[in-house]
């Protein structure tokens, strides 16, 4: 039968407990009036970025600003406020800073499509070397 | 071209080096401040001198500074003495107590002297909100014409008010 070291079953424990401690830390209790508001709740908050600290998201930071808007985006939602409408409050005080998926825009459009132009110039490239040489051992054959 | 494709890698390093030495020691905690060129949100607060109400219509004329402190803020203590300094040369300052008690602020106030034309009350931090404020002590600098050009986030010193003075007209 094979022996498991306790020490490491404690440590184990020990981890487990503290990354439940980290989810815990930074959310209040909060009542909603729908299941549905919850998880609207819990994806924003997951999708804010803390304004303050440099990268953590609303749901993990422990930051005051972070307690006064989770508190106005649990406000906002209760309202039946949109998620747009809850990201565009955020953003009109806070900047595109707080968003973890940048919007679209003329600013972050190399962010979003530079990958791709990079793609499609490095298959460009790839086919011209590939068919010059082509030409070339054909040229060579005959 | 073969020549040039030789010396590619070179060039991307180059290029790629130049950027990353540009952006060497800058502070990577700045974050722009969205409010820049807009003019002070609506608000309704509570004057904290005789409990008036005050709107953006009683803000002064002229550029002013805006600065938001509070009694529990520790870099507050710091900055206060220079807001003083400030004051007495004739900068104005409407002052936003920030998430604060109001007797806390009077006593501050009294024990500390008061550098502020103008102390308005944001109890519940929503006017700090509109503001984009993330903490304290955080000073705007608004235009004479009610625009919102330059947001310090942290101490106002000595250091750095020849920086905000610049945008104070």
């Amino acid at each position: 039968m094979k022996r498991y070291n306790p020490l490491a079953l404690w440590l184990c424990v020990l981890f487990s407990m503290l990354s439940f401690a980290h989810y815990a830390l930074g959310q209040e209790q909060m009542t909603f009036r729908s299941e549905l508001n919850k998880t609207r709740y819990q994806s924003l908050l997951a999708e804010l970025r803390c304004p303050k600290c440099q990268n953590q998201s609303l749901a993990d930071s422990n930051a005051g600003i972070s307690v006064d808007l989770r508190e106005q985006v649990h406000f906002m939602i209760e309202q039946g406020k949109t998620d747009q409408e809850i990201v565009d409050y955020m953003v009109a005080r806070y900047g595109a800073f707080v968003l973890y998926r940048p919007q679209h825009s003329s600013a972050t459009f190399l962010l979003w499509y530079g990958p791709f132009i990079l793609l499609a110039i490095g298959f460009l490239v790839f086919t011209t070397v590939v068919m010059s040489n082509r030409k070339r051992r054909g040229r060579s054959l005959s | 071209m073969r020549r040039f494709v030789f010396f590619l890698p070179l060039v991307c390093f180059l290029i790629l080096g130049g950027v990353f030495y540009s952006q060497l020691g800058k502070d990577n905690q700045y974050v722009p401040s969205a409010l820049v060129g807009k003019k002070v949100p609506n608000f309704t607060l509570i004057s904290l001198e005789n409990d008036q109400m005050v709107t953006q219509k009683d803000l002064p004329h002229g550029p002013y500074l805006m600065n938001f402190w509070g009694t529990w803020c520790p870099a507050c203590h710091i900055e206060h003495p220079f807001l003083v300094e400030l004051a007495l040369k004739g900068v104005p300052i409407i002052g936003i107590d920030y998430k604060d008690q109001k007797h806390l602020a009077e006593q501050w106030l009294i024990e500390k002297g008061n550098p502020y034309q103008q102390v308005l009350m944001d109890e519940m931090g929503l006017f700090g909100l509109d503001m984009g404020v993330t903490g304290a002590p955080e000073t705007f600098v608004i235009n004479s014409s009610g625009v919102i050009v330059h947001r310090h986030q942290g101490v106002v010193n000595e250091q750095n008010w020849p920086e905000l003075k610049g945008y104070l007209k």
